[in-house]
């Protein structure tokens, strides 16, 4: 990795950073219409502490939804695409489950585990985020040519043995195009749990918290460090996917 | 004649469509000796991709009987390579790996050692010598090929099994391959089945060539090409290959129902 590499993008945050700053100077607005980035600082340096509190809340519940929708999701994705009459049988319904809007969703999950609230973040932030994986795995899988297939069963190996080492390989970059999307997903699940069903935990409760007292500086804060928690998360992704599937990526021509 | 290594025994098979029952071979009949080469041609869609998955066990016929080395081909056995018309290589392993793949599949009793030499080996009798640590990627169309040819016959297959592995490369690049075929099995002798839609290809590396009729498929014109061993491709321009080429292109006109059978000449 080069400095232009780094370099680029936070450049390209502060040029945006300042535009945002001179946006808001220029029209005159109120910080209750529209926060600037210098009235972030205050807000993020006066609930600095409540700040990496719910911050980490929220990270670990929405890692911890994102590593269940892995899970299932690879797990579903498998099914569909190993089995045409599974594909026939599950698509209908997971598109229909992922047509529903999830914030609806919630207060039946809150029903349903009472005081669970660790469970029931994790669990949205699941529910919103497998759909993706699931779909990306079953047509990486159910479109694999036969002959990959044939040049190893006409050897006589085993269908597990094709999987593993055809199959799933070949699914990565697939597989991690649908995780990008995933863990911005995930974010949302979790933070719909925690503003819609609020239980005094995360970053969510944070924003609700200034909502109710009209801090509007300390609303955008949450938002800003909810964008930073989300860019982090995506570049851990890249860099798993630069192990594991760096061969994707072809080298420029 | 020896005993014949690959018999294939009045095969037929159909596939099950929508609309029923669709026929692909009818009375197939093929036998090829050990360490012999047979083409096999016909007109498109007459089934001889079928053929190959036949042989190499992937599918059971509807009627008829599969030999390899006086045994009924039951399932796949590691005793078959294949190589098709997209080389399939893996892209996340190096050429070398690629090669290697199927001594990860076949019982062998080499040491790793043993296995990347063999590999290395191939790779030099085809031209990749240095290029064994490259991704498939890195590698144009014709050398993919020759590393794909080189995975089909790493484990010491009874039998070669080629679909139209020339068929997308261009005309240099394929008599090139075809060059390197022969090189390969002065080398590395096998019993081969090799599918193509291109004659001339057929004369070139073949001892025996099978015409198959339209669908469903059966064993149509059989012709030897009295050539054993390596050959050079100025062969193809001679009187006598002329002939068989015209022979051959009408026996495929009579397949496709385009010329009356019975006056074939010979």
């Amino acid at each position: 990795m080069n400095w232009k590499q780094i370099a680029v993008p936070i450049a390209a945050l502060v040029i945006f950073g300042l535009f945002w700053e001179f946006l808001v100077w220029v029209n005159g607005w109120p910080n209750y219409k529209m926060a600037s980035p210098s009235d972030l600082w205050p807000a993020f340096w006066k609930f600095r502490w409540l700040f990496l509190e719910y911050g980490w809340d929220t990270l670990w519940r929405t890692v911890a939804g994102l590593v269940l929708a892995v899970i299932l999701g690879v797990f579903l994705g498998m099914i569909m695409g190993l089995s045409r009459i599974m594909r026939d049988a599950l698509y209908p319904l997971l598109v229909g489950f992922n047509a529903i809007p999830k914030a609806t969703v919630v207060p039946i999950i809150a029903l349903l585990f009472v005081g669970q609230h660790d469970m029931n973040t994790i669990l949205i932030a699941f529910l919103i985020s497998f759909f993706p994986i699931a779909v990306s795995v079953a047509i990486g899988l159910s479109t694999l040519e036969p002959e990959y297939r044939d040049i190893l069963a006409s050897l006589g190996a085993s269908r597990f043995t094709i999987f593993w080492k055809i199959a799933l390989p070949k699914t990565l970059p697939e597989f991690f195009g649908a995780l990008k999307v995933a863990v911005t997903l995930a974010f949302i699940g979790t933070n719909l749990m925690e503003i819609v069903e609020p239980h005094g935990r995360g970053l969510g409760h944070l924003f609700d918290s200034g909502k109710i007292s009209a801090d509007y500086p300390l609303m955008f804060a949450v938002l800003i460090a909810l964008a930073l928690m989300g860019i982090l998360l995506y570049y851990v992704v890249v860099a798993i996917e630069k192990v594991f599937a760096g061969w994707a990526e072809r080298a420029p021509t | 004649m020896d005993k014949p290594l690959i018999e294939i025994k009045g095969v037929r098979h159909a596939y099950q469509t929508q609309t029923g029952q669709l026929p692909v071979l009818d009375g197939l009949v093929l036998s090829v000796p050990e360490g012999g080469f047979s083409a096999v041609v016909g007109p498109s869609g007459c089934g001889k991709s079928t053929l190959t998955r036949l042989v190499a066990g992937l599918l059971k016929p509807d009627e008829g009987e599969v030999w390899l080395h006086g045994e009924l081909v039951r399932g796949p056995k590691s005793v078959v390579g294949m190589a098709f018309q997209n080389p399939v290589l893996l892209e996340w392993r190096t050429i070398l790996q690629n090669v290697m793949l199927p001594l990860e599949i076949v019982p062998t009793k080499m040491s790793r050692k043993e296995r990347e030499d063999r590999a290395l080996h191939l790779l030099a009798l085809v031209g990749l010598e240095g290029f064994e640590d490259k991704r498939p990627s890195e590698l144009s169309g014709g050398m993919r090929q020759r590393a794909s040819l080189c995975r089909a016959i790493v484990h010491k297959p009874e039998v070669l099994i080629l679909d139209e592995p020339f068929a997308a490369l261009d005309a240099f690049t394929r008599e090139d391959l075809w060059q390197t075929m022969h090189a390969v099995k002065a080398e590395e002798p096998f019993t081969g089945v090799l599918i193509t839609h291109d004659l001339r290809e057929a004369i070139f590396l073949a001892d025996e060539i099978v015409v198959l009729s339209g669908r469903p498929a059966r064993t149509q014109y059989v012709m030897d090409v009295h050539l054993k061993g390596p050959r050079d491709i100025e062969h193809l321009y001679t009187p006598k290959s002329a002939d068989a080429l015209n022979i051959l292109r009408h026996q495929i006109q009579i397949a496709q129902g385009r010329a009356p059978a019975g006056e074939a000449t010979q």
